[in-house]
C-alpha cells in the first residue's frame, strides 16, 4: 500500500496545497457590461458576415450595431444612476478595469457619438444606385484594386462591404475601455484595439480609393510607429515602479510604496526610467489625440478617409484618447506634475498657434477641419493642464460637446457632391447658401461652435476650459488659446461668407437629399450643440459630479 | 550576468528600428522596423520582470507578441492593397494629398 501511495505521487500531488493558491479571477460583468455588450456585439456582427445571405446582411448588421450601442448605453447609464460614477465608483475585473465617473460619462458620449456616427456610416441614398443597387460610402469590396475588372464585377454585383460594422463596434469596444484602463496592460490593448479597426475603416473608400488607400498606410506606419513608443513607455514605467497598476505607479512616483524590495529599491532611485518612460507614454497618447508635433497625420488621414469614417475617428477617437491622457496625468503621474505641466504647456501652445494658423491656408474642406480639430486639441489640452478637479469636469464637457459637432460637420461634407463623389474643395462650396440654404445655414451652426461663439456648446466648452485653466494657474495659456481662437474664427467665418456671400458656379456640386440616417445624425448635431450652448448648466454640472477619478 | 545588460541591448534594438522607421523608403521594411521596435519592448519588458522578480512583464510580452501578430495582419493587408494599385510600396509615391 505504502509503495502504491509513493508511487502514485511520482505524476500527481496532493489536490490541498498549491492549486489552492490560484485564486480564479473575480470578474465583474455588471460593471463591465458596457463593454462586454459591444464586444459581444462585434463578435455577432462577424458570424452574420459569414452565415447570413449578401441580401440581408446590411439590416442585420444595422440591427445589430443599433441595439448594442442602445444596450451599451443604457447599461451606462443604469451603472450611473446606481452610483457606480460617484459613491460606489471602483475597481473591476482584478484592477483592470476602472468604474468611476470620468470613465462612466466618456463611456456614455463614445456610445451616443458612435451610435450616431452609425447612422452616417448606414447612409446609402448619397451615392447613385450602381446598377440598380443602393450603396454606401464603402468599397465594393476592398480587396479588389482601383479601376480593375474585379472592382467592376464586385459593383455591378452590388456587392457592400458591411465589415464596416464589425470593425466599427470592435473600434468602439477599444474606445470603451481605453479611458478606464486601469492598469498599463490594459491601456495597451485597448490602444491597439481601438486603432486596427480605424486603420482598416480608412483604407475603404468607394471613391478616391487611391487617396484612400494612402490615408489608411499614413495611418498605420505612423500609428503603429506611436504605439511601439508608447510600448517602450510603458516599459519604462514598468520597470521605474515593479508594476502595472496605475495606484501602484503613483504609489512608487509619490515615495508612498508600503513595502520596497531591494530591486524596486534599485529601479525606484532611476529617475531617466521613471521620466522617460512617462514621456513616451504620454507621446503616445498625444498622437492620438492629434497635438502638434505629433498631428502630421491628422490632415491626410482625415482627408483620405471615407467621410463618415473620419468624422467618427474624429469624435470619438479624442474622447477616448483625453480620457486615457487625463487618467494617466491625474492618477498615475500627480507626483511628476511639475515635470510634465511645463512640457503639456508648450505642447498646448504650439497645438492651438499651428493648428489655427496652417488652417487658413486650407483649401480642401476635410481638410481645414482637421487642422480644426488640431487646435481644439490644444483647447482641450488647455483644461488637462489645469491639473484640479473643474480641470477634469471642464474636459469632459468640451469632449462631449466637441464630438457632437464634429461628426454633424463630417455628416453634412458627406451631402455636398458632384460628379466625383463628395466635393471637398472649398471653391465648389461657394454659394452654396442661395442654392441649399438649410444644408448652408446647419453647417454655419457647427462652424460657429467650432468658432466658440456664444449660444452654441463651442462657447460654453471653450469658457469652461479657459475658466478651469485660468483658476489652475495657467493665465498666459488662456490668453494663447483666445488669440488662437480668435485666428481660428477668421477662417470658420470666412466659409461662412463663402458659402452665403458669393455666387454660386453655374457647374457647382449638388447636395444630396439623404435618408433619415444622415438626417438623424445632422438633427442630433445641431440639437446638442443648441442645447448645451443655451442651457449648459445641467451638463456642466453632470461632468462636474462626474470630474472625480477612482484610484 | 546583469540583467541591465539587457535593458541596453532592447534600448539599442528600439533605436535601431526607430532610425530604421525614419529613414526607410519601402512600407515593408519600415513596418518590419516597428515590429524591431515592439520587439525590444519584449525583451526590456522581459529583463525588468526578471529585475523585479514578478511575472508581470513575462505576461505583457505574451500579449505583445498577440498585438504584433495582429498588426501584422492588418497592416500587410494595408500595405499589399495599396502595392496591388501603384506597382510600388515606396512610402515617398504615396503623395496625392502633399499640398
Amino acid at each position: 500500500m505504502s509503495t502504491a501511495a509513493a508511487v502514485h505521487s511520482l505524476w500527481t500531488t496532493a489536490a490541498a496545497d498549491p492549486i489552492s493558491k490560484i485564486d480564479a479571477p473575480k470578474i465583474e460583468y455588471g460593471q463591465l457590461a458596457p463593454t462586454l455588450i459591444v464586444v459581444g456585439a462585434a463578435v455577432v456582427g462577424i458570424l452574420v458576415e459569414a452565415f447570413v445571405p449578401r441580401k440581408s446582411r446590411y439590416y442585420a448588421q444595422m440591427f445589430v450595431s443599433v441595439v448594442a450601442f442602445a444596450a451599451a448605453f443604457a447599461a451606462v447609464v443604469a451603472l450611473a444612476a446606481n452610483g457606480y460614477a460617484t459613491t460606489k465608483a471602483g475597481i473591476a475585473a482584478m484592477g483592470a478595469i476602472a468604474v468611476d465617473g470620468p470613465a462612466l460619462f466618456l463611456q456614455g458620449t463614445i456610445l451616443l457619438t458612435a451610435l450616431v456616427g452609425l447612422f452616417t456610416f448606414a447612409e446609402r441614398r448619397l451615392d447613385p444606385e450602381a446598377h440598380g443597387n443602393r450603396v454606401d460610402s464603402f468599397a465594393a469590396q476592398a480587396a479588389s484594386v482601383p479601376g480593375s475588372d474585379s472592382e467592376k464585377r464586385a459593383v455591378k454585383a452590388g456587392f457592400t462591404t458591411t465589415e464596416v460594422f464589425p470593425l466599427l463596434l470592435f473600434a468602439v469596444a477599444g474606445m470603451l475601455v481605453f479611458p478606464a484602463a486601469n492598469d498599463l496592460l490594459t491601456l495597451f490593448v485597448a490602444l491597439e484595439v481601438l486603432s486596427l479597426p480605424l486603420y482598416l475603416l480608412c483604407a475603404l473608400a468607394r471613391r478616391k480609393r487611391l487617396m484612400s488607400q494612402e490615408a489608411a498606410v499614413k495611418y498605420f506606419l505612423l500609428g503603429a510607429f506611436a504605439s511601439a513608443f508608447t510600448l517602450f513607455g510603458i516599459a519604462l514605467l514598468y520597470g521605474y515602479a515593479g508594476s502595472m497598476s496605475y495606484a501602484a505607479i503613483a504609489q512608487v512616483v509619490d515615495g508612498t510604496v508600503p513595502e520596497v524590495t531591494p530591486a524596486l529599491a534599485d529601479t525606484m532611485g532611476n529617475d531617466a526610467l521613471l521620466l522617460i518612460g512617462a514621456a513616451l507614454l504620454v507621446m503616445g497618447l498625444l498622437f492620438k489625440v492629434g497635438a502638434v508635433p505629433f498631428h502630421m497625420w491628422t490632415p491626410d488621414v482625415y482627408q483620405g478617409a471615407p467621410t463618415p469614417v473620419t468624422g467618427f475617428m474624429a469624435a470619438a477617437t479624442k474622447v477616448a484618447a483625453f480620457g486615457a491622457l487625463l487618467r494617466i496625468l491625474y492618477v498615475v503621474l500627480p507626483g511628476l506634475r511639475w515635470d510634465w505641466r511645463p512640457v503639456m504647456w508648450a505642447v498646448a501652445i504650439v497645438t492651438m498657434v499651428v493648428g489655427a494658423i496652417v488652417a487658413i491656408t486650407q483649401t480642401d474642406i476635410k481638410r481645414l477641419l482637421a487642422y480644426s480639430a488640431i487646435s481644439h486639441a490644444g483647447f482641450i489640452l488647455a483644461g488637462v493642464i489645469a491639473a484640479t478637479p473643474s480641470g477634469i469636469s471642464s474636459v469632459l464637457f468640451y469632449l462631449a460637446a466637441y464630438s457632437f459637432v464634429t461628426i454633424g460637420a463630417f455628416a453634412v461634407v458627406t451631402l455636398v457632391r458632384d460628379a466625383g463623389g463628395e466635393a471637398t474643395h472649398l471653391s465648389k462650396w461657394a454659394g452654396l447658401g442661395r442654392r441649399s440654404p438649410l444644408v448652408a445655414a446647419v453647417f454655419a451652426v457647427f462652424l460657429l461652435a467650432f468658432a466658440g461663439i456664444p449660444l452654441t456648446s463651442g462657447f460654453a466648452g471653450k469658457f469652461a476650459v479657459f475658466k478651469a485653466a485660468a483658476e489652475g494657474g495657467a493665465v498666459p495659456l488662456v490668453v494663447v488659446g483666445v488669440i488662437a481662437s480668435a485666428i481660428a474664427a477668421f477662417f470658420y467665418i470666412r466659409v461662412i461668407v463663402l458659402m452665403f456671400f458669393s455666387e454660386p458656379r453655374p457647374e457647382g456640386p449638388t447636395v444630396a437629399v439623404p435618408s433619415p440616417l444622415t438626417m438623424t445624425a445632422i438633427g442630433v448635431g445641431v440639437a446638442v450643440t443648441v442645447v448645451l450652448g443655451v442651457a449648459p448648466q445641467y451638463f456642466l454640472e453632470l461632468a462636474g459630479d462626474a470630474g472625480v477619478f477612482v484610484r | 550576468m546583469n540583467p541591465v545588460n539587457y535593458l541596453y541591448l532592447a534600448a539599442l534594438l528600439f533605436t535601431i528600428g526607430a532610425t530604421g522607421v525614419l529613414i526607410r523608403r519601402n512600407a515593408i521594411v519600415v513596418f518590419m522596423c516597428v515590429e524591431l521596435m515592439l520587439n525590444a519592448c519584449n525583451l526590456a519588458f522581459v529583463a525588468f520582470s526578471r529585475m523585479h522578480g514578478n511575472l508581470d512583464g513575462q505576461v505583457i510580452a505574451f500579449f505583445t507578441m498577440v498585438v504584433a501578430a495582429a498588426e501584422v495582419v492588418v497592416g500587410l493587408a494595408i500595405i499589399v492593397s495599396l502595392f496591388r494599385s501603384r506597382h510600388s510600396a515606396s512610402v515617398d509615391d504615396a503623395s496625392l494629398m502633399k499640398l
